[in-house]
């Protein structure tokens, strides 16, 4: 390389420059450490901070609904001097101190997860997410009389009725509106159970149900431990041909996909929204303009059999694009 | 309440102990009436699948409560020595008893932790199970990065099987839970260690001036619930077909309850550990029965919640009552 003095000034000036305007900081705060799904966030946005030469702050609750944790973090990190903040917020406990940071000229986004007072969302289309799966379903069916099972998460989480309410107006029955955090019921649901994100109590939920009605031939699970645990039961139950389907799109419901315990799932996308988040820190930091609205970062249905009518991807794509272990 | 003529009466059959049954049999009736599917053999049959984690959990916290001292681990002990067990034998292809045994060892491990903080450093157990509760806990999500385990060989998985009586399907697992019941009621109702287990409790100074050393029981106590936790462990996932690390969030506190609910006294010496098993079927008859029914869930933990103060007042007054 030849020797360019120009180009060492030119440097030198912009370090000078740069480290007297000092390094952008965003932060993160995720709702848990280990989750593959907050894994896979935290990888995007420190490869998009990496790219644009920003400081990233990150921290978690300890589990999901540590609120807590969260608020700290949140003061703790505008204390640090983090201009953005990017939160999957683990509840609404977290508003008042979104707002307060808000104030000293923090932008908040909130990732996944929507909360009020964010200054922009990007996150998944739950409701949309739920629609995909209701539609595969329908078409699996094949115009046989559906009895349908849905595990949901918890009462009362605006993401659970979103995939709840989405799934039901995909298979073609009346439900609320994405705006809704209530779920719709129809006389094809002939049991509804909550199973808590969790295989252990996605099971138990399930054979609770299929003591309720053992014709049970399609199950909505709110993600794939759920569905994981939906399938022991009904194996165990010695039942077959039932229709499982899912959300979320992680490595390990990929491969429940591709073995067909799942027979679809829609996959979302951790990653875009943390390296989306981390480009509109860097975007405040020059222009001083904020984000705002909501971003959907997208959703493909990845499904073990491709149906005539219904646009889904296969496992392969699936398994590219999935979190957690390969 | 109880006179004091009545007082000695009242401490032999305590009334509180016949509490968790007649509040079971209450429940069933009452379910029995709103479902015809929910007093069928099968249906109950899987109630007990159900409960078995959090039934074997409550053996060795009912232990533990017995001689006044409180276990708040359980669960992420439990958690841990599952992820110990399947990660042991398909990550590093133990042999499947081997890396079972490698699980209970691990469980049994933490109880003798626990034990010997609380005996030699002479730390409350509350104090000191609220701390091994973070340490499993971490060291679940850190060695399991937060990712089940799976394709677990078939002899881990066994106890989650079923063989029939008749036409309902009984599951192993379940048996196991019963055994372990009775064989540690007998042990705690006619072994000199199982009496001294409750002397312990109801007084440690007037137990040690019998000449029973309270700290080898306490230690022996926290040691084998520990090895109970891994047997939980076991059978948690024989039932699911994986190891989880999210296992055991709830069924820590569920442990305590069902212990509650069984009528166990909090403050040690009293109670009948079939009691525990009574326990934790009522929060899963609960959970069946609402779910029969048609009703959220969130009114089973609304009724546990209840039932869990009915309970310790009931304890409460009979303590009053044979004073």
């Amino acid at each position: 390389m030849k020797f360019k003095p120009s180009a060492l000034v030119a440097a030198l000036v912009f370090t000078a420059t740069s480290s007297m305007a000092a390094q952008t900081v965003v932060g993160l705060i995720t709702k848990t450490e280990t989750n593959p799904f907050f894994v896979k966030m935290k990888e995007g946005a420190q490869a998009e901070a990496k790219k644009l030469g920003i400081k990233l702050l990150t921290a978690s609750g300890k589990q999901d609904g540590d609120t807590a944790a969260q608020i700290t973090a949140l003061e703790n990190m505008a204390a640090a001097g983090a201009k953005t903040i990017l939160i999957t917020a683990s509840g609404d406990a977290i508003i008042p101190t979104v707002k307060k940071v808000q104030a000293k000229g923090v932008q908040v986004i909130a990732l996944d997860s929507p909360f009020d007072g964010a200054d922009a969302l990007y996150a998944t289309d739950n409701y949309k997410a739920g629609e995909l799966i209701g539609q595969y379903a329908k078409a699996a069916m094949g115009g046989k009389p559906a009895k349908i099972a849905m595990l949901d998460l918890f009462p009362g989480h605006p993401v659970g009725a979103q995939r709840h309410n989405g799934f039901m107006v995909g298979y073609g029955l009346k439900a609320n509106d994405a705006k809704s955090n209530e779920l719709s019921t129809a006389p094809e649901i002939v049991c509804a159970a909550d199973s808590f994100g969790d295989q252990a109590k996605g099971q138990t939920a399930m054979e609770n149900c299929l003591q309720k009605n053992p014709d049970i031939n399609v199950v909505y699970t709110i993600n794939e431990p759920a569905a994981a645990g939906a399938f022991n039961a009904l194996q165990k139950a010695k039942k077959t041909g039932v229709t499982i389907v899912s959300v979320d799109g992680g490595c390990q419901g990929i491969k429940d996909t591709a073995k067909g315990v799942i027979a679809a799932t829609s996959q979302q996308y951790p990653l875009k929204m943390a390296s989306m988040g981390v480009q509109a820190g860097a975007e405040y930091a020059k222009s001083g303009k904020k984000a705002t609205g909501y971003v959907d970062t997208g959703v493909t249905l990845i499904a073990n059999k491709a149906i005539k009518g219904v646009d889904s991807k296969d496992t392969k794509v699936g398994t590219d694009l999935c979190w957690g272990k390969k | 309440m109880t006179t004091l003529s009545s007082g000695n009466q009242a401490r032999a059959i305590p009334w509180g102990a016949l509490g968790p049954w007649l509040a079971l049999l209450a429940t069933c009736i009452f379910f029995a009436t709103q479902s015809d599917r929910f007093l069928t053999g099968e249906n109950l049959s899987l109630v007990l699948q159900q409960v078995m984690v959090v039934g074997v959990l409550a053996i060795g916290q009912t232990l533990i409560i017995l001689t006044a001292g409180i276990d708040l681990s359980c669960g992420m002990v439990m958690s841990l020595a599952g992820i110990v067990m399947t990660k042991f034998a398909v990550d590093y292809g133990f042999d499947p008893y081997v890396a079972i045994a490698c699980g209970l060892g691990m469980a049994t491990l933490f109880g003798l932790i626990n034990g010997l903080l609380i005996t030699k450093v002479k730390l409350p157990s509350f104090i000191v199970t609220l701390g091994t509760l973070n340490i499993a806990f971490a060291i679940t999500q850190i060695y399991s990065e937060s990712q089940t385990v799976r394709d677990l060989p078939s002899e881990m998985t066994a106890l989650g099987n079923t063989f029939s009586i008749g036409s309902t399907e009984v599951g192993y697992g379940t048996m196991v839970m019963i055994v372990l019941y009775v064989l540690a009621w007998y042990m705690l109702r006619d072994s000199s260690p199982g009496r001294h287990v409750y002397a312990v409790g109801n007084n440690p100074e007037a137990a040690r001036l019998t000449g029973i050393s309270v700290d080898r029981v306490l230690l022996g106590v926290y040691a084998l619930a520990g090895l109970f936790y891994g047997i939980a462990a076991l059978l948690s996932v024989a039932r699911t077909g994986v190891g989880d690390p999210q296992a055991g969030q709830t069924e820590n506190l569920d442990a305590i309850t069902a212990v509650v609910l069984g009528g166990t006294s909090l403050f040690g010496g009293r109670g009948i550990l079939l009691g525990s098993l009574v326990g934790a079927v009522i929060v899963g008859v609960f959970r069946n029965g609402l779910t029969l029914m048609g009703v959220a869930s969130v009114y089973q933990t609304l009724i546990t919640g209840v039932l869990v103060i009915l309970a310790v007042a009931a304890d409460q007054m009979s303590r009053k009552g044979a004073r």
